[in-house]
């Protein structure tokens, strides 16, 4: 319990970030109207694509002869950026054609 | 390291702001640019300026190509996939991404195994966001199977109990390895990861199409999770604050769409739709027999309307019947009907789906009514069209407490003074209950490929 408490003390910035962006992400989604559901869906599936960066602190502090972490690391990145760029494309394409309306 | 914080308070507004912006139909796609952008400076920023222990980054020409390769499959899958499996194409990548949290778990884990004891905070964010993870990569590649038809659901009561059973496992061994660092062994982890991916396909399995966008919206707030957690693990600020943005919001998105269908987020994890639906299907349609109807009767029949009302569903995404359908809402007008679209807000397989597949077709913007709007106008309204909708227009869901979908707002076509339905056969929706709508004494129905019937009503409606 003790290495809770200190975790807590410790990353108090982090759990304030958290709290706030909980909120923030509760007031942001209120009042989308229905027919944007869809693209916000998507375009929040492109922003957890930030995954990525994790992606590459491991593959870029990966040691030389850590085989493991390398294969593995390198198809992180792989899947991090299917994430970021397919999310982000899929959701401009949604968009376009709703833009063709006036 | 100033440049590179910098870099990430960027990225995490542009998330903020891009959110916020997506969600007005003006601003949205220059939003959705904006978290675009956000995301490549906070991504090269890292590759340039992130350094741990004073080391900066390594093996640059491996992230590079694997950015390259990610960056070529990924544009080419969303370029080539077609409107109508845009849900499944998103929970495809919602699952890329759980994947990639899940292998950085893994690896974080791993290679500090030799650095001596671990904290039970390193330990619990590693533990929960492997978990999260691979719930969300296994539960989302199996919604992309069963939207794309090469998965079908497993149904039944013991299932609930597989799935309850899983879920126990997974949250026991996180609890035992936290608590009692080694006691499962030096393999806990991949045996986490093994049972976790599991508990992800039986999480999905059961789960009925109906149902389909409420998960998908639930595994992508899930990835959000798994991705903040990553963020704790590194104190990295904008893994956090985008992974938190899009866990809070995907699961409020979650809970709005289990609204509108009269649900709880929780019947829809542990129950599973169908069941004893389906029982009461095969009760009720014995001897009734529905009332079939000819194009040129159909036709006739619209053409000497004055307000025609057309109800898209899942039917029209898969035969792609939006271009037909619009050019159908067309002749119609030509001839000075009133013609509108009812958008039930779940139709489809996510909610929104109708309306991106009618805006692709060039249907105006205003032709498109939602539900609650939808509903008063439709006693006056002469004919409504129903194009390979089922559940969402069932008045079982009005008038019998005994079907499953009881209480979830309906799009009331029996009102109407003529109902049409365009289907392919008499099966039940993919709630698996029988629609009483099709026997109703008002409804006529069309049998056939939605894209064909549209076609052919459109050429009969020039010859009459």
């Amino acid at each position: 319990m003790d290495s809770l408490a200190t975790l807590f003390t410790e990353n108090l910035d982090m759990i304030y970030i958290v709290i706030l962006s909980v909120f923030l992400g509760i007031e942001v989604i209120s009042n989308v109207p229905a027919i944007l559901h869809t693209p916000l869906m998507s375009g929040a599936n492109a922003i957890h694509g930030v995954v990525i960066i994790g992606a590459i602190i491991v593959m870029g502090h990966a040691a030389p002869d850590d085989y493991l972490a390398l294969s593995l690391g390198f198809l992180a990145v792989i899947l991090g950026t299917l994430n970021v760029v397919g999310g982000f494309v899929v959701t401009n394409r949604m968009l376009e054609m709703f833009k063709k309306k006036k | 390291m100033f440049l590179l914080e910098i870099s990430y308070l960027i990225g995490s507004i542009s998330f903020i702001v891009g959110l916020k912006m997506l969600s007005s139909p003006d601003k949205a796609r220059m939003g959705n640019i904006y978290a675009a952008i956000g995301m490549g400076i906070a991504i090269l920023a890292t590759i340039v300026f992130h350094e741990k222990d004073g080391q900066s980054i390594g093996n640059i020409p491996w992230i590079i190509g694997g950015m390259a390769i990610g960056t070529v499959i990924g544009w080419l899958m969303a370029m080539k996939v077609k409107m109508t499996a845009m849900p499944q194409m998103v929970s495809f990548f919602n699952g890329m991404g759980g994947a990639c949290a899940a292998i950085i778990s893994l690896v974080e884990f791993n290679s500090s195994h030799g650095a001596g004891s671990h904290d039970m905070g390193f330990l619990l964010i590693v533990f929960l966001g492997l978990a999260i993870g691979s719930v969300s990569f296994s539960g989302s590649i199996i919604a992309y199977g069963k939207l794309d038809g090469w998965i079908n659901d497993i149904r039944g009561s013991w299932m609930k109990i597989v799935n309850l059973a899983f879920m126990a496992v997974v949250l026991g061994m996180i609890a035992a390895e936290v608590f009692a660092p080694g006691i499962l062994g030096p393999n806990a982890i991949w045996m986490l990861l093994v049972v976790s991916l599991l508990y992800g396909v039986t999480f999905v399995m059961p789960i009925g199409g109906a149902d389909m966008p409420v998960v998908i919206s639930l595994l992508n707030s899930f990835t959000g999770m798994a991705a903040a957690f990553g963020g704790f693990l590194y104190g990295n600020a904008v893994m956090l604050t985008g992974g938190i943005l899009v866990g809070s919001a995907g699961t409020i998105l979650t809970v709005l769409m289990c609204k509108a269908m009269n649900r709880s987020l929780l019947n829809v994890i542990i129950g599973s739709f169908g069941g004893g639906g389906a029982a009461v299907g095969g009760g009720a349609d014995g001897e009734q027999v529905a009332k079939e109807i000819s194009v040129t009767d159909a036709a006739i029949l619209c053409a000497y309307a004055n307000k025609v009302c057309i109800v898209p569903g899942y039917g029209l995404a898969v035969a792609q019947a939006q271009h037909v359908c619009h050019e159908f809402e067309k002749s119609l007008e030509g001839r000075g009907i009133d013609v509108t679209f009812a958008i039930h807000p779940v139709a489809g397989r996510m909610p929104g789906h109708m309306n991106v597949l009618l805006a692709e077709a060039d249907v105006p913007y205003p032709k498109l009514v939602e539900m609650d709007d939808a509903n008063p106008q439709l006693p006056n309204t002469d004919v409504i069209i129903i194009v390979g909708a089922n559940d969402v227009v069932n008045p079982a869901a009005e008038d019998d407490p005994s079907s499953p979908i009881y209480g979830m707002p309906v799009i009331k076509a029996w009102e109407a003074k003529n109902v049409i339905v365009m289907k392919r056969s008499m099966n039940p929706g993919y709630a698996g209950i029988q629609n009483q709508l099709f026997f109703h004494t008002r409804t006529k129905m069309l049998f056939g490929d939605a894209k064909e019937s549209l076609q052919n009503l459109v050429s009969e409606l020039k010859n009459l």
